[in-house]
């Protein structure tokens, strides 16, 4: 036996390494995924290639730029949905395998349990995205000469606190509503993907939609990368954008982790953590 | 010198469900309970095996949840090894591990991975992990070729195996056996039987045994509780509880209890 804070590493690893246990036994699903990720991104790369031959052209129309606009939000949105998605499905993945109640009884703090899956999820992320990229860039010919990756990746790293807070608020989903929450886990993803900027700036969306764009993190996060990646925005040139996305985190992680413990306590009173639900 | 490993003061457990009566509006749900435990006392003492008998539906998996801090009583408290299961629920985990009827596994991940996984979350490493693993299957008489195939593919007795080898992998001072037995094979069934005995030779773990298996219980058991519909009806030993009630079974003794056999209350279970 190790000490209380061996002990919590050791288990935060143990969530980590489960989790790549069971992606390399599900590993023909993953290149599904992997093939259902470059495709996306492909199709959008040539949809922006395609703008051009339906005559949107001429003026201050930048078909370059559009391409490497949209290829950088689908890129960043397959990464930042993979990782609000992996993390999200943290206490889905123990419904679908039965393991929910062995997980609950483990002596592990909760926040233990939920930052082992993320940081499976983060690196899981990273690693794929990385494989999409290649794919995207021997396609695209894309022209990074002019980005600052430093300050993409500042903005990238900053942008991941937010987003695990908002995954953990998602993940009480299935413990609100077993039958449910799985599917709404989805709608807040894809509500995500209507308000976030991800392949249109928020001035096209209706008021109500920017308002809730405005709140989103992956706003920030989308608009930051851009910067850098198309601009050239330095690490420096990002610290506003980094403060507010940290300010986030600070707000939603203690937030997201409150309400787990709430929801936590409600489903061992209502008794909703059994397999069945 | 012996010390409690359990005690309950005035623990009671009910489920509430919205419902709609027959041939109410869909928009008029009232609320439904049902008591699963009612107000239960109950002093445990460290080492030793006690079960819980009972039909399906009398609170015994209820007990164990809420001892394994998986549901929180509405009323009364539950300590284990003088901790409460609600303010010190870390506490308590750290000394409890619990074999459920329906063994839970990662079901495409092998035995192996999953006894690691089990390992790192009771805060071991992976050290030495493989080497305790191998002993622990061979006690339980599982062959050392399964322990690098998925779940999925061993038989209802061999998870049930693993199930109880992850538990002693953690060594847990307290033992929560859900009907670990049901289901299982004649032989499997006796070598889980076995080192049943063993523990309760032994004396180092606290095994609290839920089973409905009134043979079962009196073999292994120093201490039978029998519940039925959330109340607890005897308390003794198997030999007490037969003389005390005339009866030559625990099965004949819960019919002097309750007028019905634990078949007939199963088979009454199972209909509605």
């Amino acid at each position: 036996m190790i000490g209380l804070r061996g002990s919590e590493m050791s288990a935060l690893f143990g969530f980590a390494e489960r989790q790549l246990y069971v992606y390399k036994r599900y590993w023909v699903w993953e290149v599904v995924w992997l093939f259902y990720s470059i495709v996306s991104v492909l199709s959008i790369g040539f949809l922006a290639s395609g703008l051009g031959s339906l005559g949107v052209s001429g003026g201050s129309f930048d078909l370059r730029r559009a391409q490497l606009y949209l290829l950088i939000g689908a890129l960043l949105w397959g990464y930042l949905s993979l990782v609000f998605m992996e993390a999200a499905y943290a206490i889905a993945w123990e419904r679908w395998e039965g393991t929910i109640e062995y997980t609950f009884m483990a002596p592990v703090r909760r926040i233990t349990h939920l930052m082992g899956i993320c940081l499976f999820a983060i690196v899981y992320g990273l690693a794929r995205t990385f494989i999409v990229l290649l794919v995207a860039v021997a396609i695209f010919d894309i022209d990074f000469s002019h980005a600052d990756i430093a300050g993409a990746l500042v903005v990238l790293a900053a942008s991941l606190a937010p987003l695990i807070g908002l995954a953990i608020l998602t993940s009480v989903l299935p413990l609100l509503s077993p039958q449910k929450g799985e599917q709404m886990s989805f709608a807040v993803q894809g509500f995500m993907l209507l308000v976030s900027g991800v392949y249109y700036p928020l001035t096209v969306l209706p008021w109500p939609l920017q308002a809730a764009g405005f709140i989103s993190p992956l706003t920030y996060a989308l608009a930051g990368m851009r910067r850098s990646l198309l601009e050239g925005a330095t690490a420096a040139d990002q610290i506003p954008t980094v403060g507010i996305l940290l300010g986030m985190g600070v707000v939603l992680i203690p937030l997201g982790f409150a309400v787990f413990t709430w929801a936590e306590r409600r489903a061992k009173a209502l008794g909703l953590l059994k397999r069945s639900g | 010198m012996s010390f409690p490993a359990i005690e309950i003061q005035g623990v009671r457990k009910a489920f509430r469900r919205r419902e709609r009566e027959a041939g109410a509006p869909w928009w008029r749900r009232g609320q439904k309970e049902k008591v699963a435990l009612h107000e239960l006392d109950l002093i445990v003492e460290a080492g030793g095996v006690t079960g819980i008998l009972g039909p399906n539906g009398s609170g015994k998996s209820t007990l164990i949840r809420i001892l394994g801090t998986l549901l929180t009583p509405d009323t009364g408290r539950a300590m284990v090894f003088g901790w409460d299961v609600v303010t010190d629920a870390l506490q308590v985990r750290r000394r409890v591990n619990r074999v459920s009827v329906e063994a839970a596994f990662f079901k495409e991940l092998s035995p192996w991975e999953n006894m690691v996984y089990a390992s790192r979350l009771y805060g071991n490493t992976s050290r030495g992990t493989r080497r305790r693993v191998v002993e622990i299957l061979e006690l339980l008489g599982l062959p050392k070729d399964v322990i690098d195939q998925p779940m999925k593919q061993l038989s209802r007795g061999q998870q049930q195996k693993v199930a109880i080898a992850r538990s002693f992998l953690t060594a847990p001072s307290l033992l929560l056996m859900d009907e670990p037995t049901t289901g299982l094979d004649p032989r499997s069934k006796k070598e889980v039987q076995a080192v049943l005995e063993t523990l309760r030779a032994e004396r180092e773990i606290t095994v609290l045994l839920c089973t409905h298996d009134m043979d079962e219980a009196s073999a292994l058991c120093d201490r039978v509780l029998m519940l039925d519909g959330g109340r607890v009806l005897a308390d003794g030993s198997p030999d007490e509880l037969r003389a005390r009630h005339g009866a030559a079974t625990l099965e004949d003794v819960f019919m002097d209890l309750t007028g019905k056999t634990l078949e007939a209350e199963e088979a009454e279970e199972a209909v509605t």
